[in-house]
Protein backbone atom coordinates (compact mmCIF):
# COMPACT_ATOMS: atom_id res chain seq x y z
CA UNK A 1 0.00 0.00 0.00
CA UNK A 2 2.96 2.39 1.02
CA UNK A 3 3.94 2.97 -3.02
CA UNK A 4 0.16 4.13 -3.73
CA UNK A 5 -1.29 7.26 -4.15
CA UNK A 6 2.10 8.76 -4.26
CA UNK A 7 2.80 12.14 -6.45
CA UNK A 8 5.59 12.94 -7.30
CA UNK A 9 6.24 16.24 -9.14
CA UNK A 10 9.78 16.55 -11.26
CA UNK A 11 10.44 20.09 -12.66
CA UNK A 12 7.21 20.90 -13.56
CA UNK A 13 6.47 24.53 -15.69
CA UNK A 14 3.35 25.64 -16.10
CA UNK A 15 2.82 28.80 -18.72
CA UNK A 16 -0.28 30.41 -19.36
CA UNK A 17 0.45 31.84 -22.78
CA UNK A 18 3.73 33.79 -22.40
CA UNK A 19 3.23 33.94 -18.30
CA UNK A 20 4.86 31.37 -16.29
CA UNK A 21 2.84 30.51 -13.27
CA UNK A 22 4.77 27.30 -12.13
CA UNK A 23 8.67 27.23 -11.85
CA UNK A 24 10.48 24.39 -12.03
CA UNK A 25 8.74 22.34 -9.67
CA UNK A 26 10.23 19.38 -7.97
CA UNK A 27 8.54 18.07 -4.87
CA UNK A 28 7.15 14.68 -3.12
CA UNK A 29 4.34 14.64 -1.58
CA UNK A 30 4.28 12.12 1.18
CA UNK A 31 0.97 9.60 1.91
CA UNK A 32 -1.79 9.70 4.44
CA UNK A 33 -0.35 12.87 5.50
CA UNK A 34 -2.08 16.34 5.09
CA UNK A 35 -0.29 18.22 3.23
CA UNK A 36 -0.92 21.93 2.71
CA UNK A 37 0.33 24.17 -0.10
CA UNK A 38 0.38 28.11 1.39
CA UNK A 39 1.59 31.03 -0.36
CA UNK A 40 0.30 34.77 -1.11
CA UNK A 41 -2.74 35.62 -3.46
CA UNK A 42 -1.23 34.96 -7.17
CA UNK A 43 2.20 32.85 -6.58
CA UNK A 44 0.42 29.53 -8.06
CA UNK A 45 -1.34 27.24 -5.73
CA UNK A 46 -4.28 26.52 -7.03
CA UNK A 47 -2.43 25.57 -10.37
CA UNK A 48 -0.28 23.51 -9.00
CA UNK A 49 -2.64 21.91 -7.22
CA UNK A 50 -4.86 21.84 -10.70
CA UNK A 51 -1.83 20.00 -12.33
CA UNK A 52 -2.36 17.14 -10.22
CA UNK A 53 -5.34 15.85 -11.60
CA UNK A 54 -5.04 17.57 -15.15
CA UNK A 55 -7.95 19.88 -14.36
CA UNK A 56 -4.94 22.24 -15.88
CA UNK A 57 -5.27 20.08 -19.57
CA UNK A 58 -2.81 21.57 -21.87
CA UNK A 59 -5.49 23.81 -24.21
CA UNK A 60 -5.74 26.62 -25.86
CA UNK A 61 -2.94 28.39 -24.36
CA UNK A 62 -1.79 26.29 -21.70
CA UNK A 63 1.63 24.30 -21.47
CA UNK A 64 3.32 22.42 -18.89
CA UNK A 65 6.40 21.07 -18.92
CA UNK A 66 8.24 18.43 -16.75
CA UNK A 67 6.07 15.44 -15.23
CA UNK A 68 3.35 14.95 -12.22
CA UNK A 69 4.03 11.08 -11.60
CA UNK A 70 0.94 9.78 -9.75
CA UNK A 71 2.11 5.72 -9.23
CA UNK A 72 4.52 6.13 -10.84
CA UNK A 73 3.29 6.93 -14.34
CA UNK A 74 3.35 10.29 -15.46
CA UNK A 75 -0.16 11.53 -16.87
CA UNK A 76 1.08 14.01 -18.94
CA UNK A 77 2.56 11.81 -21.08
CA UNK A 78 0.64 10.31 -23.93
CA UNK A 79 -2.03 7.39 -23.74
CA UNK A 80 -3.19 8.47 -20.82
CA UNK A 81 -6.28 7.88 -19.77
CA UNK A 82 -7.30 11.11 -17.65
CA UNK A 83 -10.25 9.64 -16.90
CA UNK A 84 -8.76 7.02 -14.80
CA UNK A 85 -6.13 9.54 -13.20
CA UNK A 86 -8.91 11.87 -12.10
CA UNK A 87 -10.91 8.68 -10.54
CA UNK A 88 -7.87 8.49 -8.23
CA UNK A 89 -8.25 11.86 -6.55
CA UNK A 90 -11.45 13.91 -5.06
CA UNK A 91 -11.63 17.41 -5.69
CA UNK A 92 -13.07 20.34 -3.56
CA UNK A 93 -13.04 23.05 -5.05
CA UNK A 94 -13.42 27.15 -3.50
CA UNK A 95 -17.16 27.19 -3.81
CA UNK A 96 -19.00 24.32 -3.58
CA UNK A 97 -20.64 22.95 -6.72
CA UNK A 98 -23.42 20.79 -6.78
CA UNK A 99 -24.36 19.32 -9.88
CA UNK A 100 -27.72 20.10 -11.05
CA UNK A 101 -29.37 16.75 -9.80
CA UNK A 102 -30.84 15.68 -6.59
CA UNK A 103 -28.25 14.92 -3.10
CA UNK A 104 -28.75 11.01 -4.17
CA UNK A 105 -27.93 11.73 -7.53
CA UNK A 106 -24.76 13.70 -6.71
CA UNK A 107 -23.50 11.17 -4.82
CA UNK A 108 -23.81 8.46 -7.10
CA UNK A 109 -23.12 10.09 -10.23
CA UNK A 110 -19.09 8.96 -10.22
CA UNK A 111 -20.06 5.53 -9.01
CA UNK A 112 -22.58 5.69 -12.15
CA UNK A 113 -20.17 7.15 -14.39
CA UNK A 114 -17.68 4.35 -13.63
CA UNK A 115 -20.18 1.45 -14.67
CA UNK A 116 -22.11 0.93 -11.02
CA UNK A 117 -25.49 0.14 -11.79
CA UNK A 118 -26.78 -2.24 -8.98
CA UNK A 119 -29.78 0.52 -6.81
CA UNK A 120 -28.80 -1.38 -3.71
CA UNK A 121 -25.08 -0.79 -3.75
CA UNK A 122 -25.77 2.26 -4.90
CA UNK A 123 -28.00 3.19 -2.18
CA UNK A 124 -25.31 1.52 0.44
CA UNK A 125 -22.25 4.12 -1.42
CA UNK A 126 -24.79 6.89 -0.96
CA UNK A 127 -25.21 6.38 3.16
CA UNK A 128 -21.66 5.18 3.40
CA UNK A 129 -20.12 8.73 1.92
CA UNK A 130 -22.67 10.90 2.94
CA UNK A 131 -21.84 9.37 6.83
CA UNK A 132 -18.35 9.95 6.32
CA UNK A 133 -18.48 13.24 5.60
CA UNK A 134 -21.17 13.39 8.40
CA UNK A 135 -23.67 14.61 6.22
CA UNK A 136 -26.26 11.64 6.84
CA UNK A 137 -28.37 12.70 9.44
CA UNK A 138 -29.20 16.55 8.20
CA UNK A 139 -30.35 14.80 4.26
CA UNK A 140 -31.31 11.21 5.06
CA UNK A 141 -35.02 12.02 4.79
CA UNK A 142 -34.55 14.61 1.27
CA UNK A 143 -32.10 12.49 -0.61
CA UNK A 144 -34.01 13.09 -3.96
CA UNK A 145 -34.61 17.08 -3.08
CA UNK A 146 -31.94 19.20 -5.55
CA UNK A 147 -28.65 19.20 -3.88
CA UNK A 148 -28.80 22.75 -4.18
CA UNK A 149 -31.53 23.20 -1.92
CA UNK A 150 -28.49 22.95 0.96
CA UNK A 151 -26.97 25.18 2.30
CA UNK A 152 -23.69 26.44 1.45
CA UNK A 153 -21.49 24.00 4.21
CA UNK A 154 -23.93 21.32 3.56
CA UNK A 155 -23.04 21.84 0.06
CA UNK A 156 -18.98 21.31 0.50
CA UNK A 157 -19.23 18.33 2.80
CA UNK A 158 -21.91 16.95 -0.18
CA UNK A 159 -18.70 17.70 -2.52
CA UNK A 160 -17.02 15.67 -0.30
CA UNK A 161 -19.06 12.98 -0.14
CA UNK A 162 -19.36 12.65 -3.75
CA UNK A 163 -15.97 12.79 -4.30
CA UNK A 164 -14.71 10.23 -1.69
CA UNK A 165 -17.66 7.98 -3.53
CA UNK A 166 -15.46 7.12 -6.45
CA UNK A 167 -12.97 5.42 -4.40
CA UNK A 168 -9.95 8.09 -4.61
CA UNK A 169 -6.95 7.62 -2.78
CA UNK A 170 -5.96 11.41 -2.45
CA UNK A 171 -8.33 14.41 -1.72
CA UNK A 172 -7.59 17.64 -3.53
CA UNK A 173 -8.92 20.75 -1.71
CA UNK A 174 -8.66 24.14 -3.55
CA UNK A 175 -9.47 26.32 -0.45
CA UNK A 176 -12.04 24.78 0.38
CA UNK A 177 -13.23 26.01 3.53
CA UNK A 178 -13.06 29.73 2.30
CA UNK A 179 -16.58 29.94 1.22
CA UNK A 180 -17.84 28.79 4.35
CA UNK A 181 -19.12 30.08 7.40
CA UNK A 182 -16.29 29.39 10.55
CA UNK A 183 -19.28 26.56 12.03
CA UNK A 184 -19.09 25.17 8.80
CA UNK A 185 -14.94 25.36 8.08
CA UNK A 186 -14.71 23.64 11.31
CA UNK A 187 -17.24 20.62 10.16
CA UNK A 188 -14.96 20.26 7.12
CA UNK A 189 -11.59 20.81 8.86
CA UNK A 190 -12.31 17.67 11.29
CA UNK A 191 -13.01 16.26 8.57
CA UNK A 192 -9.67 15.97 7.07
CA UNK A 193 -8.49 14.97 10.27
CA UNK A 194 -10.57 12.10 10.39
CA UNK A 195 -9.88 11.65 6.49
CA UNK A 196 -6.38 11.21 6.76
CA UNK A 197 -6.01 7.76 8.02
CA UNK A 198 -6.96 6.76 5.24
CA UNK A 199 -6.25 8.78 2.24
CA UNK A 200 -3.79 11.75 0.96
CA UNK A 201 -4.91 15.46 1.29
CA UNK A 202 -3.70 18.04 -0.64
CA UNK A 203 -5.01 21.45 0.32
CA UNK A 204 -4.26 24.90 -0.60
CA UNK A 205 -5.12 27.66 1.43
CA UNK A 206 -4.49 31.01 2.43
CA UNK A 207 -5.45 31.22 5.72
CA UNK A 208 -1.67 30.61 8.04
CA UNK A 209 -4.18 29.23 10.73
CA UNK A 210 -5.69 26.71 9.13
CA UNK A 211 -2.60 25.84 7.56
CA UNK A 212 -1.33 25.19 10.98
CA UNK A 213 -4.01 23.10 12.62
CA UNK A 214 -4.11 21.00 9.27
CA UNK A 215 -0.69 20.24 8.02
CA UNK A 216 1.90 17.44 8.57
CA UNK A 217 3.72 18.64 5.56
CA UNK A 218 4.10 21.91 3.91
CA UNK A 219 4.74 23.26 0.79
CA UNK A 220 5.62 27.17 0.40
CA UNK A 221 5.00 28.75 -2.95
CA UNK A 222 6.16 32.26 -3.77
CA UNK A 223 6.02 33.63 -7.65
CA UNK A 224 5.42 30.23 -8.85
CA UNK A 225 8.49 29.11 -7.43
CA UNK A 226 8.52 26.29 -4.96
CA UNK A 227 10.44 28.17 -2.27
CA UNK A 228 10.49 25.52 0.95
CA UNK A 229 8.62 22.50 2.06
CA UNK A 230 9.08 19.91 4.86
CA UNK A 231 7.51 19.02 7.71
CA UNK A 232 5.00 21.35 9.17
CA UNK A 233 6.98 21.65 12.32
CA UNK A 234 9.94 22.72 11.12
CA UNK A 235 8.67 24.96 8.41
CA UNK A 236 6.45 26.94 10.91
CA UNK A 237 8.86 27.01 13.78
CA UNK A 238 12.04 27.08 11.83
CA UNK A 239 11.68 28.42 8.37
CA UNK A 240 15.00 28.06 6.69
CA UNK A 241 14.55 30.77 4.15
CA UNK A 242 14.14 35.03 4.83
CA UNK A 243 10.81 35.04 2.79
CA UNK A 244 9.00 32.24 3.84
CA UNK A 245 9.75 34.17 7.92
CA UNK A 246 8.26 37.20 6.44
CA UNK A 247 5.35 35.16 5.52
CA UNK A 248 4.95 33.13 8.37
CA UNK A 249 5.05 36.27 10.40
CA UNK A 250 2.36 37.91 8.24
CA UNK A 251 5.05 40.63 6.88
CA UNK A 252 4.00 39.39 3.09
CA UNK A 253 0.89 37.88 2.34
CA UNK B 1 -26.70 91.16 -7.45
CA UNK B 2 -29.98 90.18 -6.02
CA UNK B 3 -30.46 90.33 -10.36
CA UNK B 4 -28.47 87.73 -10.99
CA UNK B 5 -29.93 85.92 -8.20
CA UNK B 6 -32.69 85.84 -10.03
CA UNK B 7 -32.07 85.38 -13.16
CA UNK B 8 -29.72 82.20 -11.73
CA UNK B 9 -33.22 81.23 -10.12
CA UNK B 10 -34.90 81.36 -13.49
CA UNK B 11 -32.43 79.31 -14.87
CA UNK B 12 -33.00 76.73 -12.32
CA UNK B 13 -36.96 76.47 -12.53
CA UNK B 14 -36.64 76.21 -16.50
CA UNK B 15 -33.82 73.65 -15.87
CA UNK B 16 -36.10 71.57 -13.40
CA UNK B 17 -39.39 72.30 -15.82
CA UNK B 18 -37.11 70.56 -18.93
CA UNK B 19 -36.55 67.80 -16.62
CA UNK B 20 -40.10 67.21 -15.68
CA UNK B 21 -41.37 67.39 -19.55
CA UNK B 22 -38.52 65.07 -20.65
CA UNK B 23 -39.81 62.81 -18.11
CA UNK B 24 -43.40 62.95 -18.75
CA UNK B 25 -42.89 63.07 -22.65
CA UNK B 26 -41.00 59.74 -22.54
CA UNK B 27 -43.90 58.45 -20.31
CA UNK B 28 -46.14 59.22 -22.92
CA UNK B 29 -43.82 57.98 -25.75
CA UNK B 30 -43.41 54.62 -23.86
CA UNK B 31 -47.25 54.74 -23.38
CA UNK B 32 -47.96 54.80 -26.62
CA UNK B 33 -46.03 52.02 -28.18
CA UNK B 34 -47.94 49.66 -25.20
CA UNK B 35 -51.27 50.70 -26.58
CA UNK B 36 -50.36 49.83 -29.55
CA UNK B 37 -50.02 46.12 -28.99
CA UNK B 38 -53.29 46.50 -27.04
CA UNK B 39 -54.86 48.35 -29.94
CA UNK B 40 -53.72 45.93 -32.60
CA UNK B 41 -55.21 42.99 -30.90
CA UNK B 42 -58.66 45.38 -29.97
CA UNK B 43 -58.95 46.25 -33.35
CA UNK B 44 -58.34 42.60 -34.89
CA UNK B 45 -60.77 41.53 -32.32
CA UNK B 46 -63.55 43.74 -33.35
CA UNK B 47 -63.34 43.16 -36.56
CA UNK B 48 -63.54 39.71 -36.53
CA UNK B 49 -66.64 39.70 -35.14
CA UNK B 50 -68.83 39.32 -38.21
CA UNK B 51 -67.12 36.28 -38.75
CA UNK B 52 -68.49 34.94 -35.53
CA UNK B 53 -72.06 35.65 -36.09
CA UNK B 54 -72.16 33.20 -38.90
CA UNK B 55 -69.64 30.14 -38.11
CA UNK B 56 -68.71 28.78 -34.62
CA UNK B 57 -65.34 29.06 -33.28
CA UNK B 58 -64.74 25.29 -33.09
CA UNK B 59 -66.29 25.52 -36.98
CA UNK B 60 -63.78 28.06 -37.67
CA UNK B 61 -60.89 26.46 -36.40
CA UNK B 62 -61.75 22.92 -37.64
CA UNK B 63 -63.85 23.04 -40.70
CA UNK B 64 -61.74 21.80 -43.46
CA UNK B 65 -63.88 23.38 -46.05
CA UNK B 66 -62.71 26.72 -47.62
CA UNK B 67 -65.35 28.36 -49.88
CA UNK B 68 -65.29 32.15 -49.02
CA UNK B 69 -67.87 32.97 -52.41
CA UNK B 70 -70.25 30.10 -50.66
CA UNK B 71 -69.55 31.82 -47.21
CA UNK B 72 -67.78 28.69 -45.71
CA UNK B 73 -64.12 29.60 -44.14
CA UNK B 74 -63.14 26.36 -42.31
CA UNK B 75 -59.41 27.13 -41.15
CA UNK B 76 -57.94 24.20 -40.82
CA UNK B 77 -56.44 23.47 -43.80
CA UNK B 78 -54.10 26.55 -42.78
CA UNK B 79 -53.49 25.79 -39.33
CA UNK B 80 -52.33 22.43 -40.98
CA UNK B 81 -50.23 24.51 -42.93
CA UNK B 82 -48.74 26.40 -40.26
CA UNK B 83 -48.27 23.00 -38.18
CA UNK B 84 -46.90 21.32 -40.56
CA UNK B 85 -44.18 23.72 -41.61
CA UNK B 86 -43.11 24.85 -38.41
CA UNK B 87 -42.86 21.40 -37.18
CA UNK B 88 -40.54 20.77 -40.06
CA UNK B 89 -38.93 23.48 -39.83
CA UNK B 90 -38.18 22.51 -35.83
CA UNK B 91 -37.23 19.16 -37.08
CA UNK B 92 -34.42 20.05 -38.67
CA UNK B 93 -33.38 23.08 -36.56
CA UNK B 94 -32.93 21.84 -33.31
CA UNK B 95 -31.05 19.16 -33.28
CA UNK B 96 -28.59 21.08 -35.66
CA UNK B 97 -28.84 24.11 -33.64
CA UNK B 98 -28.20 22.13 -30.16
CA UNK B 99 -25.12 20.61 -31.74
CA UNK B 100 -23.31 23.25 -33.40
CA UNK B 101 -24.06 25.45 -30.55
CA UNK B 102 -22.70 22.84 -28.02
CA UNK B 103 -19.81 22.39 -30.32
CA UNK B 104 -18.85 26.15 -30.43
CA UNK B 105 -19.09 26.29 -26.70
CA UNK B 106 -17.40 23.36 -25.86
CA UNK B 107 -15.46 22.26 -28.45
CA UNK B 108 -14.26 24.95 -30.65
CA UNK B 109 -10.70 26.45 -30.83
CA UNK B 110 -11.43 30.02 -29.89
CA UNK B 111 -10.36 31.40 -32.95
CA UNK B 112 -12.59 29.38 -35.27
CA UNK B 113 -15.74 30.54 -32.10
CA UNK B 114 -14.61 34.24 -33.06
CA UNK B 115 -14.80 33.24 -36.98
CA UNK B 116 -18.47 31.93 -36.63
CA UNK B 117 -20.56 33.94 -34.32
CA UNK B 118 -20.59 37.19 -36.64
CA UNK B 119 -21.87 35.22 -39.10
CA UNK B 120 -24.51 33.52 -37.36
CA UNK B 121 -25.41 36.96 -36.44
CA UNK B 122 -25.17 37.94 -40.64
CA UNK B 123 -27.12 35.02 -41.00
CA UNK B 124 -29.74 36.82 -38.72
CA UNK B 125 -29.33 40.00 -40.42
CA UNK B 126 -30.86 38.65 -44.61
CA UNK B 127 -34.16 39.69 -45.52
CA UNK B 128 -36.89 37.29 -45.15
CA UNK B 129 -37.33 37.56 -49.29
CA UNK B 130 -34.13 36.81 -50.09
CA UNK B 131 -34.53 33.58 -48.62
CA UNK B 132 -37.35 33.09 -50.28
CA UNK B 133 -35.71 33.71 -53.90
CA UNK B 134 -32.89 31.68 -52.72
CA UNK B 135 -35.81 28.88 -51.52
CA UNK B 136 -37.05 29.43 -55.05
CA UNK B 137 -33.77 28.73 -56.96
CA UNK B 138 -32.09 26.31 -54.68
CA UNK B 139 -34.28 24.54 -52.80
CA UNK B 140 -37.59 23.69 -54.95
CA UNK B 141 -35.72 22.70 -57.57
CA UNK B 142 -33.41 20.35 -55.17
CA UNK B 143 -36.78 18.79 -54.04
CA UNK B 144 -38.58 18.48 -57.36
CA UNK B 145 -35.48 16.82 -59.04
CA UNK B 146 -33.72 15.01 -56.03
CA UNK B 147 -35.19 14.63 -52.91
CA UNK B 148 -39.21 13.71 -53.88
CA UNK B 149 -37.81 11.34 -56.83
CA UNK B 150 -35.71 9.60 -54.03
CA UNK B 151 -38.58 8.49 -52.15
CA UNK B 152 -40.71 7.60 -55.21
CA UNK B 153 -43.10 10.60 -55.17
CA UNK B 154 -43.33 13.08 -58.02
CA UNK B 155 -43.79 16.48 -56.83
CA UNK B 156 -43.37 20.49 -58.05
CA UNK B 157 -41.03 21.37 -55.63
CA UNK B 158 -43.43 24.02 -54.14
CA UNK B 159 -44.06 22.16 -50.80
CA UNK B 160 -44.01 21.69 -47.00
CA UNK B 161 -40.55 20.24 -47.36
CA UNK B 162 -39.25 23.60 -49.50
CA UNK B 163 -41.11 25.57 -46.70
CA UNK B 164 -39.39 23.68 -43.87
CA UNK B 165 -36.40 23.46 -44.83
CA UNK B 166 -36.04 27.53 -45.93
CA UNK B 167 -37.83 28.60 -42.19
CA UNK B 168 -35.26 26.35 -40.18
CA UNK B 169 -32.31 28.25 -41.84
CA UNK B 170 -34.05 31.69 -41.37
CA UNK B 171 -34.02 29.96 -37.64
CA UNK B 172 -31.28 28.97 -36.87
CA UNK B 173 -29.44 32.36 -35.59
CA UNK B 174 -31.92 32.67 -33.16
CA UNK B 175 -31.73 29.28 -31.22
CA UNK B 176 -27.65 29.16 -31.89
CA UNK B 177 -27.46 32.72 -30.11
CA UNK B 178 -29.42 32.32 -28.02
CA UNK B 179 -27.74 28.73 -27.04
CA UNK B 180 -24.46 29.80 -27.13
CA UNK B 181 -25.13 32.63 -24.19
CA UNK B 182 -26.82 29.86 -22.27
CA UNK B 183 -24.17 27.26 -22.53
CA UNK B 184 -21.75 29.76 -21.45
CA UNK B 185 -23.02 30.29 -18.47
CA UNK B 186 -22.47 26.86 -16.97
CA UNK B 187 -20.06 27.71 -14.56
CA UNK B 188 -16.47 26.40 -15.20
CA UNK B 189 -15.82 25.12 -12.31
CA UNK B 190 -19.93 23.11 -12.17
CA UNK B 191 -18.43 21.07 -15.41
CA UNK B 192 -14.28 20.91 -13.36
CA UNK B 193 -16.63 18.86 -10.95
CA UNK B 194 -17.99 16.32 -13.20
CA UNK B 195 -14.96 16.18 -14.97
CA UNK B 196 -12.76 15.58 -11.63
CA UNK B 197 -15.04 12.67 -10.13
CA UNK B 198 -13.56 10.78 -14.11
CA UNK B 199 -16.60 11.52 -15.77
CA UNK B 200 -15.17 12.46 -20.09
CA UNK B 201 -16.48 15.51 -21.90
CA UNK B 202 -19.26 13.54 -23.24
CA UNK B 203 -20.52 12.57 -20.00
CA UNK B 204 -20.40 15.93 -18.43
CA UNK B 205 -22.21 17.96 -21.49
CA UNK B 206 -25.05 15.33 -20.73
CA UNK B 207 -25.30 14.71 -17.68
CA UNK B 208 -24.09 18.87 -16.32
CA UNK B 209 -23.86 21.17 -18.94
CA UNK B 210 -27.28 20.27 -20.75
CA UNK B 211 -29.77 19.57 -17.88
CA UNK B 212 -28.47 22.78 -16.35
CA UNK B 213 -28.83 24.92 -19.44
CA UNK B 214 -32.33 22.95 -20.53
CA UNK B 215 -34.71 25.68 -19.42
CA UNK B 216 -32.79 28.84 -21.63
CA UNK B 217 -32.29 26.20 -24.30
CA UNK B 218 -36.08 24.94 -24.78
CA UNK B 219 -36.89 29.06 -24.51
CA UNK B 220 -34.94 29.46 -27.31
CA UNK B 221 -36.82 27.34 -29.59
CA UNK B 222 -40.04 28.45 -27.89
CA UNK B 223 -38.60 31.94 -28.84
CA UNK B 224 -37.29 30.29 -32.47
CA UNK B 225 -41.05 28.43 -33.09
CA UNK B 226 -43.13 31.78 -32.40
CA UNK B 227 -40.60 33.38 -35.38
CA UNK B 228 -41.07 30.26 -37.55
CA UNK B 229 -45.00 30.23 -36.92
CA UNK B 230 -45.07 33.92 -37.90
CA UNK B 231 -42.80 34.24 -40.72
CA UNK B 232 -44.61 35.01 -44.17
CA UNK B 233 -42.70 36.06 -47.38
CA UNK B 234 -40.02 33.12 -47.61
CA UNK B 235 -42.65 30.55 -46.69
CA UNK B 236 -45.63 31.67 -49.12
CA UNK B 237 -42.51 32.08 -51.85
CA UNK B 238 -41.86 27.93 -51.67
CA UNK B 239 -44.54 26.73 -50.27
CA UNK B 240 -47.34 26.37 -53.02
CA UNK B 241 -49.62 27.86 -51.79
CA UNK B 242 -53.38 25.00 -52.26
CA UNK B 243 -55.90 25.18 -49.38
CA UNK B 244 -55.85 21.45 -49.11
CA UNK B 245 -54.82 19.73 -46.03
CA UNK B 246 -51.18 18.23 -46.62
CA UNK B 247 -50.59 14.45 -46.31
CA UNK B 248 -46.84 14.31 -47.23
CA UNK B 249 -43.63 16.21 -47.01
CA UNK B 250 -44.06 16.55 -50.29
CA UNK B 251 -47.62 18.66 -50.86
CA UNK B 252 -47.86 21.56 -51.03
CA UNK B 253 -49.48 23.88 -47.93
CA UNK B 254 -50.90 27.27 -47.34
CA UNK B 255 -49.84 28.05 -43.79
CA UNK B 256 -51.90 31.17 -42.44
CA UNK B 257 -49.55 34.34 -43.14
CA UNK B 258 -49.01 33.06 -46.40
CA UNK B 259 -53.17 33.45 -46.54
CA UNK B 260 -53.94 36.79 -45.10
CA UNK B 261 -50.60 38.01 -47.63
CA UNK B 262 -51.90 36.94 -50.82
CA UNK B 263 -55.26 37.75 -50.06
CA UNK B 264 -55.96 40.45 -47.90
CA UNK B 265 -56.85 44.00 -49.95
CA UNK B 266 -58.83 41.59 -52.79
CA UNK B 267 -61.67 40.04 -53.47
CA UNK B 268 -62.74 41.91 -50.36
CA UNK B 269 -66.22 42.40 -52.08
CA UNK B 270 -67.06 38.68 -51.06
CA UNK B 271 -68.69 39.64 -47.79
CA UNK B 272 -67.73 38.14 -44.30
CA UNK B 273 -64.23 37.54 -46.47
CA UNK B 274 -62.42 40.38 -44.56
CA UNK B 275 -63.70 39.43 -41.28
CA UNK B 276 -62.73 35.93 -41.94
CA UNK B 277 -58.93 37.16 -42.76
CA UNK B 278 -58.42 39.56 -39.54
CA UNK B 279 -59.49 36.29 -37.92
CA UNK B 280 -56.59 34.43 -39.54
CA UNK B 281 -54.46 37.54 -38.03
CA UNK B 282 -55.76 37.69 -34.79
CA UNK B 283 -55.05 34.03 -34.82
CA UNK B 284 -51.84 33.87 -36.07
CA UNK B 285 -51.01 36.98 -33.40
CA UNK B 286 -52.07 35.21 -30.34
CA UNK B 287 -50.21 32.10 -31.35
CA UNK B 288 -46.92 34.16 -31.70
CA UNK B 289 -47.67 36.42 -28.81
CA UNK B 290 -48.12 33.34 -26.70
CA UNK B 291 -45.11 31.48 -27.33
CA UNK B 292 -43.04 34.82 -27.13
CA UNK B 293 -45.01 35.42 -23.33
CA UNK B 294 -44.12 31.15 -22.26
CA UNK B 295 -40.26 31.62 -23.85
CA UNK B 296 -39.36 35.27 -22.04
CA UNK B 297 -41.33 33.63 -18.85
CA UNK B 298 -38.83 30.61 -18.85
CA UNK B 299 -35.90 32.89 -20.12
CA UNK B 300 -36.38 35.37 -17.11
CA UNK B 301 -37.08 32.45 -14.96
CA UNK B 302 -33.94 30.87 -15.57
CA UNK B 303 -32.42 32.50 -12.45
CA UNK B 304 -35.04 30.78 -9.88
CA UNK B 305 -34.54 27.60 -12.45
CA UNK B 306 -30.29 27.91 -12.06
CA UNK B 307 -31.10 28.38 -8.59
CA UNK B 308 -33.16 25.05 -8.34
CA UNK B 309 -30.52 23.25 -10.35
CA UNK B 310 -27.50 24.63 -8.86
Amino acid sequence: MESKGHIKVENLSVFYGKDQALKDISVKIPNKKITVIIGPSGCGKTTLLKSFNRLLDPSDNIKVTGQVLVDGEDIYGPNVEVTRIRKKMGLLSQKPYPLPMSIYDNIAYGPRLHGERNKHKLDRIVEHFLKTASLWEEVKAKLHSPASHLSVGQQQRLCLARGLAVGPEIILGDEPTSALDPKSSQHIEKRFLELKQQYTIIIVTHILRQAKRLADYVLFLYMGRLIEHGPADDIFEDPQEEITKEYIRGIIS
Amino acid sequence: MTRFFQQFLNFEKIRILKDRFAEKSLFVFMLIFGLALFLIILVLFLRTHPIHTMMTLPNLLFSTVWKPSKGLFGFLPFIAGSLWVTGVAMAIAIPICLLTSLYLVEYAPAKLRELISPLIDILAGIPSVVYGIWGVLAIVPFIKNYLAPLFGISSTGYSIAAGGIVLAIMVFPVIIHISVEILKAVPKDMKDASLALGATKWQTIKHVVMKRAMPGIVAAIVLALSRAFGETIAVLMVVGNVARIPKSLFDPAYPLPALIANNYGEMLSIPMYDSALLFAALLLLLVVLYFNIISRMILSGSKWSSYYYG
